[in-house]
């Protein structure tokens, strides 16, 4: 098999050059950007040879195709070309019982069926299904039971930095460059007129705060609530809107459920930690009806505790991905057909379908913001008698 | 049948009900912004949210289907 990876480290130099050193000009503050170059010196890109067996003669499974896509990788797989696949490789960490390993994911060569062992720190490690099993001792090759589930391997703890963690700091870094910037640019300005990128978010910062924050948690306090407001609005944006970026190949962050699951936890903690004694007693000891109707309730109210950020989860999660398979699925009916004259139905579709996403990116970030407000209002309201 | 088919039949179920909900959510906003022009955005941002709502029902049906559908690990 051949292999030729060669690190790249010119080229991280080219483009440290290139593309940080007009930023780096703008903003003096944010000098020390080491954490990105070090990013881009950490990858290699590598051009591995396929274990492709079937070649063309493998029949095209589009729920494979998109499953694949919409998971999280070790790794970014962009194109196939002349049967060689073009990938950004990933660092690979690992917790087993012999301390830490690390070793970069461009060391399996591509290989997803368990062929290809990489020994590292004693260990030996196969990648399966996107998943990186540890073989037990004395095992050479990874061995299945009928339902194809490896019989001597286990997985270790693994904190990788995986396709979603990466992108999830490329966002985080895109945020940090764009508010900064916007921030410098009011103190520059004599009357805090928005200049530069500052125009654009001012108006962004403004809707959020009338159209979410005030109308749903109230004057008196919604600017306790505010940071969160915002951050979650415009964090959840921009990884819906990376999502959607092609090259990208489906880092589905905001249709990850881990994802979703912690943002939704964040509003479950912060409701539960402001409610003020009348939400208190709206779930315990309703007022105002029977009291074998306070009993009914009281079960009721306290499921709708956990209900309400497992919905948000679930939205969020389900809206992302369900676009995303929407796309993919729509491309696929070309290679479904194996006919070109499809492909022009099939590409104005998922333009169209693009389009409506785009929209939802904004809609799904919206509806999360809004109903946290919503739930951050509920918890403390005021009784009204 | 597979249980994949079951599953897909299950989420175009939901996608039904789901569709009933929201057009009688846009038809109503429509009337109501007609006949009072001047709630306009108040009417648009409670309809975006009702609409969530409803939608999200819909979306637990795909979820349920796509974890038929999904290879199990």
């Amino acid at each position: 098999m051949f292999v030729n990876s060669f690190n790249v480290r010119t080229f991280a130099a080219n483009l440290k050059q290139g593309i940080f050193k007009p930023i780096r000009m703008k903003i003096n503050t944010l000098k020390n950007i080491v954490l990105s170059t070090l990013f881009i010196a950490v990858f290699n890109i590598s051009f591995a040879s396929e274990t492709k067996d079937g070649g063309d003669d493998k029949k095209f499974d589009p729920k494979d195709m998109i499953m694949h896509h919409v998971q999280d990788a070790h790794g970014f797989h962009l194109w196939d070309w002349n049967g060689h696949a073009v990938s950004l490789s990933l660092p690979i960490i690992l917790w087993t019982d012999n301390g830490l390993t690390t070793f970069m994911s461009s060391a399996f060569h591509h290989d997803d069926s368990g062929k290809e062992v990489v020994e590292r720190n004693g260990a030996k490690f196969v990648k399966l299904h996107g998943k990186i099993y540890q073989l037990n001792e004395g095992a050479n090759t990874v061995a299945f039971d009928d339902k194809h589930h490896a019989t001597n391997a286990s997985k270790p703890i693994d904190i990788s930095i995986t396709r979603n963690v990466f992108m999830m700091w490329v966002s985080v870094f895109v945020l940090f460059l764009v508010f900064i910037t916007a921030a410098r640019s009011y103190k520059k300005s004599e009357n805090n007129v928005p200049t530069g990128i500052a125009s654009f978010i001012e108006p962004l910062v403004v809707f959020v705060r009338d159209d979410i924050g005030i109308p749903m948690i109230g004057e008196k306090r919604y600017k306790r609530y505010m940071p969160y407001l915002l951050t979650v609005f415009f964090f959840i944006w921009i990884n819906n809107i990376f999502g959607l970026i092609p090259i990208l190949n489906g880092a589905n962050l905001s249709g990850n459920i881990a994802f979703t699951f912690t943002l939704a936890l964040f509003t479950f903690i912060i409701t539960t930690f402001s409610g003020n004694k009348n939400y208190w007693q709206h779930i315990f000891w309703m007022p105002g009806v029977p009291v074998p109707m306070k009993i009914f309730l009281m079960p009721i109210e306290i499921i709708g505790i956990f209900t309400k950020p497992i919905s948000l989860m679930i939205r969020l999660f389900a809206n992302i991905t369900a676009g995303h398979i929407i796309i993919l699925a729509l491309m696929s009916l070309i290679f479904i057909f194996k006919s070109i004259g499809i492909a022009p139905v099939s590409v104005a579709f998922s333009l169209f379908i693009t389009v409506i996403e785009i929209v939802v990116t904004a809609i799904q970030a919206y509806i999360f913001t809004i109903l946290s407000a919503l739930y951050f209002g509920m918890a403390t309201e005021e009784a009204h008698h | 049948m597979t249980i994949f088919g079951i599953a897909a039949i299950g989420a175009g179920l939901a996608a039904i009900g789901a569709g009933v909900g929201i057009g009688k959510i846009g038809g109503s906003a429509m009337e109501a912004m007609a006949r009072q022009p001047e709630m306009h955005g108040k009417i648009q941002s409670s309809a975006l949210i009702l609409a969530a709502f409803v939608e999200a029902v819909a979306l637990f049906g795909v979820v349920v289907a796509l974890l038929q559908a999904a290879p199990t690990a």
